[in-house]
């Protein structure tokens, strides 16, 4: 079949038919009324109705105010990532009335609030008019809460119009709201009226229906940022510094809200941990830096523009191999940037991330509980490589709520590295030097401050220093330790994360991605896999690359890579690495700081199959 | 003090910990002959020698520049880190929460200190890290060859650099305007209470900011420049006397009613101030910030504690940090236990 074909084939069998539990809600409305936790509570009273669900807070960079959009997926397949099409719109704020109402595909619904005083008028879809201000002012709630609980009307407007259980919405707020019965009784009690109201005054003119499944059973709901906090207090962090960035912020703020629950010492009540709100991100890191030299597990958390200010520091630890965890959650760059919108642009400066020949260790999770694996894991990599190691993630995993596996208790354990106490310099029969390489990885052993050994002591500095630490200017000390820093970066392939493959039957054609683009591309790779294009697809979790990367794309003869940026950086490292097979690589790139969705995929694998 | 026997037969002299003067030596300075960095090097020698501090209990720090590069030039016992330009305070900050038994010790110039990492040092002084923060002030860059730095004089005119026409930045006033609990200044060209300043400083918990001018004799050391030694000499006024009393040895000096002033610090060892022409009482802020000012507009280089809080408690101390330092503990007290994984995952929705 020709790729024209396909393309016909596709235009034929357009988008199957939405109905029960496979449609899009987005919900339209003012930022900072509230409304975040309406959306929540109708995600999660879906996630608990069995059904596979996602949600996608589209906001803007702002307090209060201007237009956000809230977008939520009900899948029965289990294909959760972002649609470009709305079945059901919610409409709350007048300033976007017309461009909400225009967005409903044709048979869709309309909900919108009476008093935006916007008339509905498109015969194609089912509107519903809200009296939003009626009962919220009939709630009883005292006027500074007014406006919040308006946004309980639409979740109660809908519960009764797609069928989704009251229990769960109950149970959404409970755990929203902690148990505290005065703002539980009083949102759920909006959302009751306001399903007794649509009872009683509308009449269901749409298809589109929730019915119980059993798919979410055993899963939990979680954002991407708590994960990598969890994950990294399991991994043992005792050090975190950090400075306040959208959408980096909720990472050091889940670890403040963790660690006291979970890393108190039982015996002693004391903290086995420290976390320092830095002045800047050049002291974020700074005194990570600081940790990770004196044997702390320490880490930073970010995104791009506080990133662009850690890199002298990255430099620095890089070439005194110093361990530490950064998390960088992408954002989208360059400079501010779209701070409130996702991408995947930071890979190729993280890679070269500082001056002179610098090569760091990157991560890539690609799910959230991969945010929790890799938040531990990271350390062990760090203080094994005695490097610091890049964790991306970004804002769609960081701040959005996603269904995933739970989390698993590590299976290794805590592997401090190299490190040389008192009682290991006694029995050292010959010197110590810290950057001599014995074990021929590259990786060699250090001490750590507070070591009462006389021989324990080392100095660290940026400059250009012999094995055993000491200030140099030889052209052949200088060569030396950087052709070791490669070698140890060559060990580094053996400690990072394997790739993730999954192939189709008779697949000709290969996929290579990271991140949270898994989903649109698993959607993708289905869709194609109906018109008779089989894919494999290899989710890369590591830089540097490990063996089954090369392989991967030797064996196909065309690689798609797919990534949410402009310059195709996945692409321009794999190029890098495999020059040899570099006409095997196509870039498949695509930026505007919305998550990646399907259609984008298929179409730039179709509409170049087709050459 | 005992003393150590060697094969020859020579005496070594050695103080309480065990350790000769040589034990707290660094590698040779590679500074400039007469640098007032290298009479500062000798007299922390000499501080940590009487003190009879295990260097292994102490971590030096640095930024970038001449004075940073003085780290080499003492205490090779201890760990040391000579990190980036004006970086040095979060560098300290977060490696001595790793044993909260370390004596921190930075040291850092003008340029590293008052221009690039100003920020830096403004937040380890309002953190009040315990950190010894020498600054090594004389007035211009060195290892670039002689420009104005940021504490250097306005007016000051210099053969290749022409005239400063900037206002400089007072290290001392910065400090105290930034609540640091340990505000000193002293002169390169007067070890004596140097020595006895960082010896002060090492029993201080917190931060401890040392403001001293140590002149370039290469590029900033005619007569006229305030960072001169000329300049130093003809121009230092001391509050006080000041003498280091360690809290094993008893006050032998003579208490004057009037004319001594006793503080004493965190670890019970004593400052005594013996008064010279006036009063003043280093923990008085406001006093503190009226003589500077007074310095300021007489030219004048005063010397000695100007300002001390022994009552506010140190970063590290807030933490709630377990007695075993956090670098030593063991797996078991860094991860939790297995048991707790259904309890988080039970915390998600």
């Amino acid at each position: 079949m020709s790729a024209l074909q396909l393309l016909e084939k596709d235009d034929t069998t357009k988008e199957s038919s939405y109905g029960v539990n496979d449609f899009s809600i987005t919900v339209a409305t003012v930022n900072g009324s509230g409304s975040q936790t309406s959306n929540l509570t109708i995600l999660r009273a879906l996630f608990k109705m069995g059904i596979p669900v996602s949600g996608k807070n589209l906001f803007p960079s702002n307090i209060q105010g201007l237009p956000t959009w809230y977008t939520i997926r009900v899948n029965k397949d289990g294909f959760l990532a972002r649609r470009e099409e709305h079945e059901i719109v919610v409409a709350m704020n007048a300033a976007t009335f017309a461009q909400d109402l225009a967005s409903v595909n044709p048979g869709g619904a309309f909900f919108y609030a009476d008093d935006l005083k916007q008339a509905a008028n498109r015969q194609d879809i089912a509107a519903y008019p809200m009296p939003v201000k009626q009962i919220a002012r009939d709630s009883g709630a005292p006027s500074n809460l007014r406006d919040y609980v308006s946004n309980m009307v639409y979740v109660g407007v809908l519960a009764q119009m797609l069928d989704i259980d009251l229990d769960k919405i109950y149970q959404a707020l409970n755990f929203h709201f902690k148990g505290k019965t005065k703002p539980i009784d009083l949102n759920f009690g909006v959302v009751q009226a306001a399903a007794q109201w649509a009872a009683d005054n509308l009449a269901k003119q749409d298809p589109f229906h929730i019915e119980p499944m059993d798919a979410t059973q055993g899963l939990i709901m979680a954002d991407g940022n708590t994960a990598a906090a969890l994950g990294a207090i399991y991994g043992g962090v005792q050090f975190a510094s950090w400075y306040p960035i959208t959408p980096a912020t909720s990472l050091a703020e889940g670890l403040l809200e963790y660690l006291p629950v979970l890393r108190k010492d039982p015996d002693t009540g004391k903290n086995t941990y420290a976390v320092v709100q830095a002045e800047d991100e050049l002291a974020a890191i700074g005194m990570a830096v600081g940790a990770g030299w004196a044997g702390l597990r320490a880490m930073t958390s970010t995104s791009g523009p506080g990133l662009s200010l850690m890199t002298e520091y990255a430099g620095l630890a890089y070439f005194t191999e110093v361990p530490l965890v950064v998390w960088d959650v992408q954002r989208v760059g360059p400079s501010t940037g779209l701070p409130t919108r996702t991408a995947q642009g930071d890979l190729s400066f993280v890679y070269f991330m500082g001056h002179g020949d610098t090569q760091q260790v990157i991560l890539l999770p690609g799910s959230v509980n991969e945010c929790f694996e890799f938040g531990w894991r990271a350390f062990d990599i760090a203080e094994r490589l005695q490097t610091p190691v890049f964790v991306l993630t970004d804002l769609d995993f960081g701040m959005n709520q996603w269904m995933t596996e739970p989390f698993q208790y590590p299976d290794t354990p805590v592997d401090r590295g190299k490190v040389l106490w008192e009682g290991d310099l006694e029995k050292m029969t010959e010197g110590w030097a810290r950057y001599r390489d014995i074990d021929g990885d590259g990786i060699a052993y250090r001490t750590l401050p507070g070591n009462q050994h006389p021989k324990a002591a080392y100095f660290t500095r940026g400059t250009g220093h012999s094995e055993d630490a000491r200030y140099s200017e030889d052209p052949q000390v200088w060569h030396d330790n950087l052709i070791r820093l490669k070698k140890k970066y060559e060990t580094a392939r053996s400690y990072v994360p394997a790739p993730v493959l999954d192939t189709q039957d008779g697949a000709s054609l290969g996929i290579i991605a990271f991140g949270s683009s898994a989903p649109a591309i698993d959607e993708a790779r289905h869709q194609l896999k109906e018109r008779g294009l089989g894919t494999d697809f290899l989710r890369v979790r590591a830089v540097p690359f490990t063996a089954e990367v090369g392989d991967f794309i030797g064996k196909h003869e065309r690689n798609y890579v797919v990534e949410l940026n402009r310059d195709g950086q996945l692409h321009q490292l794999l190029t890098l690495e495999y020059p040899e097979l570099a006409t095997r690589l196509i870039s498949a790139a695509y930026t505007d700081g919305l998550p990646l969705t399907a259609r984008l995929v298929r179409e730039a694998i179709l509409s170049n199959e087709e050459k | 003090m005992t003393d150590q026997i060697t094969t020859t037969g020579t005496r070594i002299p050695l103080n309480l910990a065990g350790m000769s003067k040589a034990d707290y030596r660094g590698s040779p300075s590679t500074l400039c002959q007469g640098c007032g960095h290298n009479s500062i090097a000798s007299q922390i020698i000499a501080a940590c020698y009487e003190l009879d501090i295990v260097p292994e209990e102490l971590v030096k720090f640095s930024g970038i520049g001449c004075s940073s590069k003085s780290l080499a030039y003492f205490l090779n016992r201890s760990f040391g880190f000579n990190g980036l330009h004006g970086r040095m305070p979060s560098l300290a900050t977060g490696a001595l929460f790793a044993d909260h038994n370390l004596k921190g010790f930075g040291v850092s110039g003008d340029g590293d200190t008052a221009s690039i990492g100003m920020g830096q040092f403004k937040h380890v002084v309002r953190r009040n890290m315990r950190l010894v923060y020498i600054v090594e002030n004389n007035g211009v860059y060195g290892l670039t060859k002689g420009q104005f730095s940021a504490t250097a004089e306005q007016g000051l005119t210099l053969k290749s650099q022409g005239t400063n026409p900037y206002m400089p930045v007072d290290i001392a006033w910065e400090a105290l305007v930034g609540h640091a609990t340990f505000v000193a200044r002293s002169f390169a060209g007067d070890p004596k209470q140097v020595k006895e300043l960082i010896k002060a400083a090492l029993s201080h918990n917190g931060v401890a900011v040392l403001d001293i001018i140590s002149p370039c004799v290469t590029f900033n050391n005619q007569d006229t420049a305030m960072h001169s030694y000329a300049w130093g000499k003809d121009h230092e006024v001391a509050l006080h006397e000041l003498s280091y009393v360690p809290l094993a040895e008893e006050i032998m000096v003579e208490y004057e009613e009037g004319e001594d002033k006793e503080i004493t610090l965190h670890d019970g060892s004593v400052v005594m101030l013996h008064k010279l022409e006036r009063d003043y009482d280093p923990t008085d802020r406001a006093e503190a910030m009226r003589v500077l000012e007074e310095a300021n507009r007489c030219e004048c280089l005063i010397t000695g504690l100007i300002y001390i809080d022994t009552e506010q408690p140190a970063l590290v101390d807030i933490y709630n940090l377990p007695e075993t330092p956090l670098n030593r503990l063991p797996e078991s007290r860094i991860r939790p236990a297995r048991e707790t994984m259904q309890m988080v995952n039970d915390l998600m929705f």
